[in-house]
């Protein structure tokens, strides 16, 4: 289509850092008998995430001034009976925008990572890892068909498996790695099955011969029932979504996934992998566009998310969990600007909460590496002194992350919230509720965490776990805390330039220019949310200004004040708050009981049931009555018949004159 | 009281009832099981000369002549087999000869 972007090019960006994380991860480990050291290991896969980095930018140069587009298939797999099963890409402005954000914040984890991974032993396997999850995730978002969109996504899945239990002699890292793998098998269930009936039913896989039928999927149902076959659909690739972006029901992975390193948890269940359900939403915006139910759905789960996980990261006291459930929050957001037809604020504020996350793991790493691996908030305090720039970035993080106006994090939230309260769907009023009241607890706990961390009294040398960690650790804990290697920061540095600024810039061409026009489609005469946005828009400024006297600039700005006076003035009250309102911090200490009852009823109910069968369905009637039952019935019934077989000849020899006896009475009398 | 066919075939049901008999109640010597599969031929031989005699048709007596020819034969392999029996388990106790047990 044009001249600027051919094929060769863009296979570059998924190849290099696969080339990258297969020269790391077999000649770099004991597979391929550790022929690299550590230095070349972190050079190739940089180097791959970088060559990645830079054509993904200029890619979205073309495509955003130059108004490339791109969309061929590569490479043809198989042809089963004239459905076609492809690799191919699909360049377009969301995939652009997505491409540069995942190389982007790909290549700053790479780089912290040589800083926070010194002096673990599995230095080179992390960077194939990571390098193999930036090939993934890229095949995942330039995909132009559905398969490669499922081949990225369950490859995603897997690295992600892989990489929370990096540290596999941990049995907790194994339980929250298997958790993860479980939770989203449940996820791809409903995902596979929304790509089956699209596939049945429009006889292809690519994007846009399949959104070429849309209208004539809208009139369908699904057989058997009233249902609108496209709300079923897409309700079924919103399960899909509700696993990998970890959405109410299925979030349960996502905190427990931070037992992985950090660098991870920035890079995959902060800012790319658990982005990657929004991504497909909006990508097959064209069907969701046109189910109500399934849109309304996507509004409630995604209102549920924001609010109650907020909760949750109020009284975490791990500084990686807080961080974690307020990315579950966050991702409510976007599932709520997604129901409310508002999927390019919903892309908007992806793209803006990847760079501020990002920033706030890596920050909350370095932190714990400053404290010599203490991830407790309770013994930090006053780290600000010692660490000097991560305190800054963080500051400027969390300002994002508060959507403070001018930062990037503002510009994203307060669309979506008014995008929610322009929407007319049923569930509209509680999810506009939920988004406005998320603002206040984001708030709160972002500041809570960075009150407890940067300022106030050091506690760090208080810290009764500081003794388990064996000889070394006790003998550092015994030195303050001390500023990252420039490594760490510098990512720290970049990515706290666009967490603050991108905001800004970019929310008049993706919001209400032409980027992402062609990619997503909103029904406008049902779903004007867009619309009435884009006539409330009069620049970035104004939309600051204006702020000021808005409801979510009161609520966030009194969820900070709240922080100071609880966490910094009266620092006694937070206790005594907690006993007077114990019963509800018991509920919010189990998480709602989800876990328990995720344990209890149904992965007991499923341990349960698979006994059940094994010992009834397996051992008593597969085994016991046809397997070992025939032997067993022809053994007793032989055994029986045995006993006749005496051996003595005149028992023989009666039965024959017996036997003649009888045949001679048959003839005789009984013939007929 | 002349001598009529019930009275034959009396005494041939008698004659083969005892070698049943014999067969079956006999638990010590196999020679005399191979005797009384003998009596049980020779009441049938008896049957087939009754009615021989009474009906006037001698091909029951020529089949007489068959049956004991054939009963010479197969008493001389059954003492035959006997002695080997004898010759090689040193027994021809009936009671112990049960190794066509199943």
């Amino acid at each position: 289509m044009n001249s600027t972007l051919n094929a060769t090019q863009l296979l570059m960006v998924p190849l290099a850092p696969l080339l990258g994380a297969a020269l790391t991860g077999i000649l770099g480990t004991a597979l391929g008998g550790n022929r690299i050291g550590r230095g070349l290991s972190h050079s190739f896969t940089i180097l791959g995430v970088f060559v990645s980095l830079v054509i993904s930018a200029l890619t979205l140069y073309s495509v955003a001034v130059e108004g490339a587009r791109f969309n061929e298939t590569i490479y043809t797999w198989m042809v089963v009976d004239g459905f076609k099963m492809e690799v191919g890409f699909l360049i377009d402005g969301l995939t652009a925008m997505m491409m540069c954000v995942v190389t982007f914040v790909s290549l700053m984890v790479h780089i912290y990572t040589i800083g926070y991974m010194h002096d673990d032993e599995g230095y080179n396997r992390f960077f194939a890892y990571i390098s193999l999850f930036t090939f993934s995730m890229l095949m995942l978002v330039m995909s132009n068909n559905m398969l490669q969109l499922f081949f990225g996504w369950e490859a995603v899945g897997l690295v992600s498996y892989l990489l929370i239990g990096f540290w596999f002699n941990k049995p907790s890292a194994v339980f929250a790695n298997m958790k993860a793998f479980l939770v989203n098998r449940v996820g791809d269930f409903g995902f596979i099955m929304g790509i089956g009936l699209l596939a049945a039913y429009t006889g292809t896989l690519n994007y846009t011969e399949a959104f070429a039928q849309a209208p004539e999927l809208a009139g369908m149902t699904f057989p058997g029932t009233s249902w609108l076959l496209v709300t079923v659909i897409c309700i079924g690739l919103f399960i899909g979504a509700m696993g990998k972006s970890a959405q109410f029901p299925l979030h349960v992975w996502l905190p427990d996934s931070m037992e992985g390193p950090t660098p991870i948890s920035a890079l995959i269940h902060a800012a790319t992998m658990v982005t990657a359900g929004i991504f497909m939403v909006a990508r097959m915006s064209p069907f969701f566009e046109l189910s109500e139910t399934a849109l309304n759905v996507v509004l409630v789960i995604g209102a549920i998310t924001a609010l109650f996980m907020g909760f949750l990261g109020v009284i975490q006291n791990d500084i990686k969990r807080v961080v974690a459930y307020s990315t579950l929050s966050q991702l409510g957001y976007m599932t709520v600007a997604l129901g409310a037809s508002a999927y390019s604020v919903a892309v908007f504020h992806l793209m803006t909460h990847a760079f501020f996350k990002a920033l706030l793991f890596l920050a909350a790493g370095s932190v714990i590496m400053g404290l010599h691996h203490n991830q407790d908030i309770r013994w930090m305090g006053g780290v600000r002194k010692y660490m000097p720039i991560t305190w800054i970035t963080s500051l400027m993080g969390s300002l994002a992350l508060i959507g403070t106006p001018l930062f990037s994090g503002f510009y994203s939230k307060d669309s979506i919230i008014e995008a929610v309260a322009e929407s007319h769907l049923p569930g509209a009023g509680f999810a506009h509720f939920a988004v406005l009241a998320g603002v206040f607890v984001t708030a709160f706990y972002a500041f809570r965490m960075y009150f407890l961390v940067f300022h106030g009294s050091q506690r760090f040398e208080q810290n009764p776990d500081a003794h388990r960690h064996g000889d070394t650790a006790n003998h550092h804990s015994a030195h303050p805390p001390h500023e990252s290697p420039w490594v760490v920061t510098l990512p720290l540095v970049l990515l706290a330039i666009p967490s603050v600024l991108v905001g800004y810039f970019t929310i008049e061409p993706m919001l209400f220019g032409n980027l992402l026009t062609d990619a997503i489609t909103v029904n406008a005469h049902q779903h004007h949310a867009m619309h009435e946005l884009a006539q409330a828009f009069h620049g970035p400024m104004a939309m600051a200004s204006h702020a000021l006297g808005a409801a979510p600039f009161w609520l966030a700005l009194s969820g900070v004040v709240l922080a100071y006076v609880l966490y910094m003035v009266k620092t006694k009250w937070p206790a005594s708050i907690q006993r007077m309102l114990q019963p509800l911090h018991t509920l919010l200490d189990h998480k709602y009981y989800l876990d328990a009852f995720n344990e209890h009823v149904l992965a007991r109910g499923a341990r349960g049931i698979g006994t059940g069968l094994w010992r009834w369905g397996d051992q008593a009637l597969i085994d016991g009555a046809v397997v070992n039952g025939s032997w067993h019935w022809v053994s007793r019934i032989s055994g029986l018949v045995r006993q006749g077989q005496t051996g003595y000849l005149y028992h023989y020899a009666l039965a024959m004159i017996m036997g003649v006896f009888l045949l001679m009475t048959w003839f005789v009398w009984l013939q007929p | 009281m002349s001598l009529t066919l019930g009275h034959m075939l009396t005494v041939g049901a008698v004659l083969f009832a005892l070698s049943v008999t014999g067969i079956f109640l006999n638990r010590k010597n196999l020679i005399v099981l191979l005797m009384a599969i003998e009596l049980m031929l020779l009441a049938v031989n008896l049957n087939f000369v009754a009615f021989s005699y009474f009906l006037g048709d001698l091909q029951g007596q020529v089949f007489v002549f068959f049956i004991l020819t054939v009963a010479a034969a197969e008493s001389a392999i059954g003492l035959a087999i006997l002695v080997l029996l004898f010759r090689n388990t040193s027994s021809i106790h009936v009671e112990e000869l049960d190794s066509l047990k199943g």
